[in-house]
């Protein structure tokens, strides 16, 4: 039964990782950057999340509603301000921006937030659990992977059912002849950009809820990320949530072996699956 | 002679160092047909991409309906009323037909062309709507990106070398489908390599060689002689 556990608690974690993943690849599908500060930009919502609590006293959740729309606005003008001037045949540009804008990041929320761990107060949230067939659910992770599933469901959606959604997929097929079709790709990218950091901004809200977190964790979720993205297969959306979700299970199992293994566990699945399977496990079909 | 829809002033292009137009006049005028023809390299793509916007022209080198269009973006020109069916077609592979067809309609102009009149020029595309454009044959592919550059209803079309590649009886039913698309008053340059398709479809012929224009003429009555020199460069 502790087995069985560790790999639901790891599954409903894995949800967690899947929208740290989204974000980066749904940039990367369409406009091929890799973007090194999105773990930061996780942070950084986290603690916009962290504000709008304490200044308005709002609880964490109902805060997404000021931290989604912020997030998505600055990534618009991110976009649109700094990142598509890198963008071209040289993938160095974006790969050194992002960095830059990773340190930038980090820095100023030491400088405003100092380097103290914080934690967002979600109440009797936090602690509430129901009990399944033996095992303790807490209600913040069972939701956490809710949200996480409805994201996915909502970009899939998205991406292949609306007029948003087929400029996403024309752009990356081909930016000159999106052009011609009446498209700017940079106002597309803009758009792509917003869309990310607002799955960004619910993923950094939900971190912050279940875990403390200080300005020098991006680096950790960029990398959880990642690899969530890469065992789930590039440009496969549904992908990134059963990337998540094995990662997530393999840091549980892991733990559960021994507790100083967890994050390595998840490293090392990442690698055998990559070995076996260099495309992920299900590698975008067309 | 009817107003010019299109007229293009000393136009150059460059790829980084390499120039590849030289100086180029031309002008198309409203409901024309004009051919243009020229050797592998001599700069036709090069000259529909600069009219299309996807080149970096100088503002007052293409002038559309009076405006100076050559500094401006391809979505930009793409809204004013020029399309490109671009040589090698060139569909998007993440979409399907019908979205293909769709994205086309995007630039918002009205006129008299929809996906229903589409699917009735080439009615395959109906049956094919939900596959994606990778799967379908050279010369469907290429009815959809004649059809997706018409969903822009536009007044100038622009086609590089729609027969390249295909068999011939397709061909031939491209080319039996062209006057009822460019019938309804539309403009249209057509890149041929075919110099008989040229001369029977347009009204005038212009030819490149080595990105500069070394004939322009009507169709009907240029001779194959000046053809074959303007076409080789042989004196
Ligand atoms: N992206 C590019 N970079 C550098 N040079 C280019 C590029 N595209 C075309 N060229 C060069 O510009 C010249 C004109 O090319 P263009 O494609 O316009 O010719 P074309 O007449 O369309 O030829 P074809 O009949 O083969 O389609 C050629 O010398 C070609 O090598
Ligand atoms: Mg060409």
């Amino acid at each position: 039964m502790e087995w069985v556990n560790a790999i639901v608690q790891g599954t409903l974690l894995g949800g967690l990782y899947a929208l740290f993943a989204a974000g980066l690849s749904l940039i990367f599908g369409v406009m091929r950057l890799v973007n090194i500060a999105h773990g930061d930009l996780i942070v950084l919502a986290a603690y916009l999340g962290l504000t709008t609590t304490i200044m308005l006293g709002m609880h964490p959740l109902a805060a997404l509603l000021i931290v989604v729309p912020l997030m998505a606005a600055a990534g618009y003008g991110l976009q649109r301000g700094v990142l598509n001037q890198t963008l071209g045949d040289d993938i160095l540009p974006p790969l050194l921006v992002t960095f830059g804008l990773s340190v930038i990041i980090q820095n100023a929320l030491l400088e405003a937030y100092s380097a103290d761990p914080q934690k967002m107060d979600a109440g009797v949230l936090e602690t509430a659990s129901i009990s399944l067939g033996g095992l303790t659910l807490g209600v913040l992770p069972l939701l956490t992977f809710a949200v996480a599933v409805a994201i996915i469901a909502g970009l899939q959606w998205t991406f292949y059912h609306t007029a948003l959604g087929r400029a996403f997929r024309a752009v990356s097929d081909n930016q000159d002849i999106a052009q011609l079709m009446g498209l700017n790709r940079r106002h597309v990218f803009g758009l792509a950009m917003a869309l990310s950091l607002a799955v960004t901004a619910v993923a950094g809200v939900l971190l912050g809820v279940r875990t403390s977190f200080d300005p020098s964790i991006g680096g950790g979720r960029l990398i959880f990320g990642f690899e969530a993205v890469i065992i789930g297969g590039l440009g496969n959306i549904w992908g990134t949530l059963a990337g998540g979700v094995i990662l997530g299970v393999a840091q549980t199992v892991g733990a559960k072996i021994d507790p100083g293994w967890q994050i390595l566990a998840g490293h090392i699945a990442f690698l055998v699956i990559l070995a076996v399977r260099p495309n992920g496990l299900f590698p975008r079909m067309t | 002679m009817h107003e010019p829809i299109l007229q293009i002033v000393g136009l150059s292009a460059h790829y980084g160092d390499f120039q590849a137009l030289y100086d180029i006049d031309m002008t198309v005028a409203e409901g024309e047909v004009l051919a243009i023809i020229g050797a592998n390299g001599a700069g036709k793509t090069t000259l529909m991409w600069s009219i299309a916007g996807l080149m970096r022209n100088g503002a007052d080198q293409v002038r559309y309906r009076g405006e100076a269009i050559g500094g401006l973006r391809a979505d930009q020109v793409a809204e004013r009323g020029i399309a490109l069916v671009p040589e090698g077609r060139q569909l998007f592979p993440s979409l399907s037909v019908e979205e293909n067809l769709i994205i086309g309609g995007q630039v918002g102009r009205d006129g008299p062309w929809s996906l229903r009149r589409v699917f009735e020029l080439f009615p395959i595309l109906q049956e094919r709507r939900k596959q994606a454009s990778t799967s379908l044959s050279g010369g469907q592919q290429q009815m959809v990106a004649i059809g997706r550059a018409l969903m822009a209803n536009p007044d100038l079309i622009l086609f590089d070398e729609i027969s390249l590649g295909l068999a011939p009886v397709i061909i031939r039913d491209i080319y039996q489908a062209l006057p009822g698309i460019v019938g309804g008053g539309m403009s249209a340059i057509i890149v041929e390599q075919d110099i008989t398709k040229a001369l029977s479809v347009s009204s005038r012929i212009y030819c490149l060689q080595e990105g500069r224009v070394s004939l322009e003429g009507a169709s009907d009555t240029v001779s194959r002689e000046e053809i074959s020199r303007a076409y080789f460069g042989i004196e």
